[in-house]
């Protein structure tokens, strides 16, 4: 059901061997890092979405290679590791724009004209649809189910910024911000 | 308050009382404002005087099962043979629900400060609050108040000198309604698939990591500290209507509102009041049309059972629904119901975990035939099905996504059936890509 994850598994899939180049995450500062997440928990695994959040701030997305090193350094196997990667919405199995941008059209913001906004972002965008990435590289938008700021209809996030009351008219400001 | 409106003189702020004041998340700000004097007072009680208190407030669960507070917990083991965890549910993720949210952004404090009392009436020495993925500002700011909590030395090895060990660990999600299911929640803390798991075992028994767990929401955490300081006979006079429904409760307003936000009143408090005195009304002078009042996933309510619906566990129950987590999605005349029951199946097709074959199909089949009928191609016998198909969602699941699903539906072809014959008749139809 999910259009926008959908739409983007088909589009900017990586060739193959494009990966390999990436670097790794669990050396020096990052393998400090994860020791200081493991020590809050009882078991290794449970340091296991930490450990995918690292790969995607690293990598910005989570490849195969990236999911092998997860497997790696907590002891579970690659295939484990990418059942619960598919399972979750916010990893990314394939690279993005510059800028990730998740709009709510879930139904209190979808009765305010959610609708409306994600239209205005893909054409001031330039993404020809949902989860496709915009031919200049630096946008990638999708449709979410709730954000959880229905009283704000249409919270938008662009990266890790949260952003409230989004309406078509506002759109253009909005993505000047990031250079638009 | 009417969060960010001001406070309304009908409201009874409690828990939104410091929302929008930056310097109350601050360690300091917080204290000045009366902050972990209540976590003082809890470390010098035993376990069980901080349950019986907050047993005699009435406090039940603000997630939307509204389950006793204190019972919950006294069902905890006595004597530790593995160690106890407390969860605090911070996956706020049910459409039309956003009061955790604002509890975290402006009063971090009083979220750890109920983490801690919590975990020390539990007998829990380490704490998860588990914030959903999507949450970054709500993270940060929780994440700059446990560094300060740590370093003020209020928690840790020796939390607030008094030799008890109080850890907290903020866990972040990654993207899936269904990890607020309890449960699920425990699944995706171990770093597993969020799926639900069967219960029994309960988690007092067998919860995160195998161990004996609490699960509470933010906005019950976040009450306790107020009802150790006032006393439990304060919070239990807090009721308007029912007696088993004690103390306030955000209710986070949307939809067609002239004045959307989180509003605090005592429970039992008219909806009707709410919606008009409280939030100005239906925007733009609109007729309203339908309300649900707990989240999307309890039954929708008409303009006429507004009218006398009273705001708490008991009285949306008389009505038929549900007060859920106080999630209040306002729909005007304008409002296409077929369109927005759809909009809501296919939230709950989206998020079903896919592991029990009724949710899983049942889902994406009731988002199928509302397409259909919107297409106008739905057939007479749509709506027979539509309702068989709720009936097998109904109950015969792990957990409740599935019951949640069918909740709009039933009511929705029930308070407004005549929507749907227009489309099945011919009389309107709408194109949909």
């Amino acid at each position: 059901m999910t259009t926008g994850a959908q739409a983007h598994g088909r589009t900017g899939a990586p060739a193959h061997g494009e990966s390999a180049s990436l670097p790794r995450v669990f050396e020096g500062a990052g393998r400090a890092e994860l020791d200081g997440i493991l020590a809050k928990y009882p078991t290794k695994m449970a340091a296991l979405l930490p450990a995918l959040w690292m790969v995607q701030r690293r990598h910005g997305w989570v490849s195969d290679q990236g999911m092998a090193e997860v497997a790696e350094v907590l002891g579970v196997t690659p295939a484990y590791v990418k059942g619960v990667v598919t399972f979750y919405t916010m990893y990314h199995q394939h690279p993005v724009g510059k800028h990730f941008v998740q709009v709510c059209t879930t139904t209190p913001c979808n009765v305010c004209g959610a609708e409306k906004v994600v239209d205005a972002l893909l054409k001031a965008t330039g993404c020809h649809r949902l989860g496709e990435t915009s031919p200049d590289g630096a946008w990638t938008v999708i449709e979410v189910e709730c954000l959880g700021a229905c009283g704000f209809a249409t919270p938008v996030l662009v990266d890790d910024d949260f952003i409230e009351s989004v309406t078509p008219e506002n759109v253009p400001a909005l993505l000047a911000r990031y250079g638009k | 308050m009417g969060f960010p409106h001001p406070i309304h003189p009908k409201e009874t702020p409690v828990l939104s009382k410091h929302f929008g004041e930056a310097d109350a998340r601050t360690y300091d700000g917080w204290v000045k404002r009366g902050g972990y004097r209540a976590l003082e007072q809890a470390l010098g009680m035993s376990r069980e005087q901080v349950v019986e208190v907050v047993k005699a407030s009435g406090l039940r669960g603000r997630g939307g099962a509204g389950f006793p507070c204190g019972l919950k917990w006294s069902f905890m083991p006595k004597e530790a043979t593995k160690p106890h965890y407390l969860c605090c549910n911070a996956d706020e993720s049910e459409p039309g629900t956003f009061k955790d949210r604002e509890i975290m952004r402006w009063t971090p404090h009083a979220l750890l400060e109920g983490v801690a009392i919590a975990a020390h009436a539990i007998g829990a020495e380490v704490s998860y609050i588990y914030v959903r993925g999507e949450f970054t500002e709500p993270y940060a700011i929780l994440e700059r108040a446990l560094a300060e909590a740590y370093a003020k030395g209020t928690l840790g090895a020796n939390a607030m000198g008094k030799g008890r060990r109080l850890e907290v660990v903020l866990h972040r999600g990654a993207g899936a309604y269904i990890c607020g299911e309890e449960t699920a929640l425990m699944n995706s803390i171990e770093g597993k698939r969020g799926n639900p798991r069967i219960k029994p075992p309960f988690p007092a028994q067998a919860g995160v990591f195998g161990c004996p767990t609490t699960i509470n929401n933010v906005e019950t955490l976040a009450a306790v500290p107020h009802i150790l300081t006032n006393g439990a006979e304060w919070y239990a006079k807090m009721s308007l209507s029912s007696p088993k429904s004690t103390g306030t409760k955000l209710f986070s307003v949307c939809g067609h509102v002239a004045r959307p936000g989180n509003y605090e009143v005592q429970m039992g408090f008219p909806l009707k009041d709410l919606l008009f005195d409280l939030c100005g009304g239906v925007a733009g002078g609109k007729r309203l049309k339908a309300v649900i009042p707990g989240g999307s996933s309890v039954p929708m309510l008409t303009a006429e059972e507004v009218e006398d619906t009273k705001l708490d566990y008991e009285g949306c129950a008389q009505k038929g629904t549900m007060l859920g987590s106080g999630g209040v999605i306002v729909m005007d005349e304008t409002t296409d119901i077929v369109y927005q029951v759809m909009r809501l199946a296919k939230f709950y097709a989206h998020e079903s975990c896919a592991q029990c074959t009724q949710c899983r199909e049942g889902t994406a089949w009731t988002v199928k035939i509302l397409q259909r009928i919107l297409a106008g191609q739905g057939e007479t016998k749509d709506l027979d099905v539509l309702l068989e198909l709720a009936d097998q969602m109904t109950g015969k699941t792990i957990c409740v996504l599935a019951d949640s699903c069918a909740a709009p539906v039933i009511s929705g072809i029930r308070k407004f059936r005549g929507e749907f014959e227009a489309y099945l008749t011919g009389k309107k139809r709408l194109a949909i890509a």
